[in-house]
């Protein structure tokens, strides 16, 4: 079994008359926390779109497992077994908790144990679970967007800047739940401008600008070395 | 104040019910003004309700939905003449038999027509509002043309089987027997795409895919075959309101699809584009408006859905029951 569970090569993407991503090389190993990290706009969010097939790149090549995902479309990519967070959390506000999670388990009725696990992640879940998901606070539906990916087993975990946003009680819990996610072996790509939570995470690291990703190596040495961090990202680690 | 606004559109059916007892003289007519009102909004419904969800599903904007209204009546009109001896025989069951199977056949052929109108005249234009307006519009033309060559130019007449004639005396009041059939299915029909919608996952996709569509191919279902599903239930339902809408004129004509989308149009903006329970409550709204109006004030009917609607919208601009993103 290859040790990398997803890459690209060389992938390009247009967006109108845009050209966002302009060759990102990129591997993700398997059981290993990645970590996208680069400056707005350096097209983080476009790459983990490109790979579930919302935009779809120009060129380049994309394979999941050592398949190609290019050209697939977006359900299929999912069935291949990724959950995903978007950016903006993708909540279904006018459903309740429990429908939000309905919907992620694709393959049947909800597993309690597994239920009971991520209500271990999140109490707050146990207690809204029959509120309409639109009702609760910007922390909460973070929470239930992860949920809802992680509510069934998949290959490849993607979250797309979880701590945008939240309190940092709510950003610590958040950091808990993934570390207890990737110590069951999870493969995750994790998007996030915090560089704290990156520290706190990151196994691996690829830096993004301009469309490409301009760095890789371990997070642990990009951690400990402020003067590539602020080459790489203009700020540093003791700047959060 | 949004708690307000909310509460208070909830409640917008039973304060316009009361308007209308407040400004109604006396009281059987009012009951018979309601009742017609609920009816005619139950028909309505049913029609709409379907391009509600094509809209809010796909962002597709079908002005040929109205085709599927006229199809289906004329479709009934055809199986009824055919079973005239049932139609006129002196026995309910019978007559309602008869209904029942013109309704079945009408939304068949409405459903089946749907499928080939979503294949052919809107497939190519996802996305594209203006070329759905022009080529949805044109397959409007195109249907009513088809129904002039198959059934003839003019109106037929529709008559209600001796059964459904006529009206119950309650005392002073009179109320037409159609008219309580018409509310009675319209709530039937309302009540279980309530329950598809809130206790079946088919319905929680397409709530879901209402609000983002995008978002539920990530969970890997495929919204276009959820959507193709969608199209043609609507198509059916809007032809099982154009047998009741038939049968509630007593004539149906090929452009009365065409006459319908307007009052459809002002249900689905002011419900809430994409909303089934923001349909419901436009369609009932209509239906009371256009009847307590054009009794009140008989000069001003023809514009008080404009009227109400231009209202609404001023009070609350994303229609009655919003879809959460829209």
């Amino acid at each position: 079994m290859s040790d990398t569970l997803l890459q690209l090569q060389a992938v390009h993407t247009h967006i109108g008359p845009y050209h966002i991503l302009q060759g990102v090389d990129l591997h993700v190993p398997r059981g290993r926390l990645t970590m996208l990290l680069g400056r707005n706009g350096a097209g983080k969010s476009t790459t983990l779109r490109t790979i579930m097939g919302l935009w779809q790149a120009s060129a380049g090549e994309l394979t999941l497992e050592g398949a190609s995902i290019k050209g697939m479309n977006t359900a299929d990519i999912a069935l291949r077994g990724i959950g995903y967070v978007p950016e903006n959390m993708g909540i279904f506000s006018d459903l309740s908790v429990r429908e939000n999670m309905l919907l992620a388990a694709r393959s049947g009725p909800i597993d309690r144990q597994r239920l009971e696990w991520i209500f271990g992640l999140f109490p707050a879940l146990r207690q809204f679970w029959e509120k309409p998901a639109g009702k609760l606070s910007g922390g909460q539906k973070q929470m239930v967007a992860i949920a809802r990916a992680i509510i069934e087993k998949r290959k490849l975990y993607m979250f797309d800047e979880p701590s945008k946003g939240l309190a940092p009680v709510m950003v610590n819990s958040m950091i808990a739940a993934l570390r207890e996610l990737k110590q069951q072996g999870a493969t995750i790509l994790l998007v996030e401008q915090n560089l704290a939570v990156a520290h706190a995470l990151g196994d691996t690291v690829a830096v993004m600008d301009s469309g490409r990703v301009i760095h890789h190596g371990s997070m642990a040495e990009l951690g400990a070395d402020a003067g590539l961090q602020h080459r790489l990202l203009g700020l540093s680690v003791g700047a959060h | 104040m949004q708690t307000l606004n909310n509460k208070l559109s909830q409640f917008i059916i039973p304060l316009v019910m009361l308007a209308g007892l407040i400004l109604v003289p006396n009281l059987p007519t009012w009951i018979t003004l309601t009742v017609a009102g609920l009816a005619m909004g139950m028909m309505i419904f049913i029609m709409a309700s379907g391009l509600t969800l094509v809209f809010g599903l796909m962002d597709v904007m079908n002005f040929g939905h109205g085709v599927f209204i006229a199809i289906g009546a004329f479709v009934a009109t055809s199986v009824l003449l055919s079973m005239a001896g049932w139609m006129q025989a002196e026995n309910a069951a019978l007559n309602l038999l008869a209904i029942g199977i013109a309704m079945a056949a009408a939304a068949l052929v409405a459903g089946l027509l749907g499928w080939a109108f979503e294949r052919i005249i809107i497939r190519p234009v996802y996305g594209q509002h203006l070329k759905q307006i022009l080529i949805t519009t044109g397959g409007l033309i195109i249907a009513e043309q088809l129904i002039h060559a198959i059934w003839g130019p003019e109106q037929i007449a529709l008559p209600r089987p001796a059964s459904l004639r006529g009206a119950w005396i309650f005392g002073d009041v009179a109320i037409e027997k159609f008219r309580v059939i018409a509310v009675v299915l319209g709530l039937l029909i309302f009540i279980a795409m309530w329950l598809v919608l809130n206790r079946s996952k088919i319905g929680l996709l397409v709530r879901a895919g209402v609000e983002n569509p995008e978002m539920v191919e990530t969970l890997g279902y495929k919204i276009r075959r959820l959507f193709v599903g969608v199209f043609v239930v609507g198509s059916a339902l809007a032809g099982l309101g154009g047998v009741l809408w038939g049968l509630y004129q007593e004539t149906v004509s090929a452009t009365m699809g065409a006459q319908l989308m307007v009052l459809i149009f002002i249900v689905i903006i002011i419900g809430g584009l994409g909303s089934v329970g923001g349909c419901f409550a436009g369609a009932l709204l209509i239906g009371l408006t256009a009847n307590y109006v054009g009794f009140l004030a008989p000069k001003v009917a023809l514009g008080a859905n404009i009227l109400l609607m231009v209202l609404i919208l001023l009070w609350r601009p994303q229609g009655l029951f919003p879809v959460a993103s829209r």
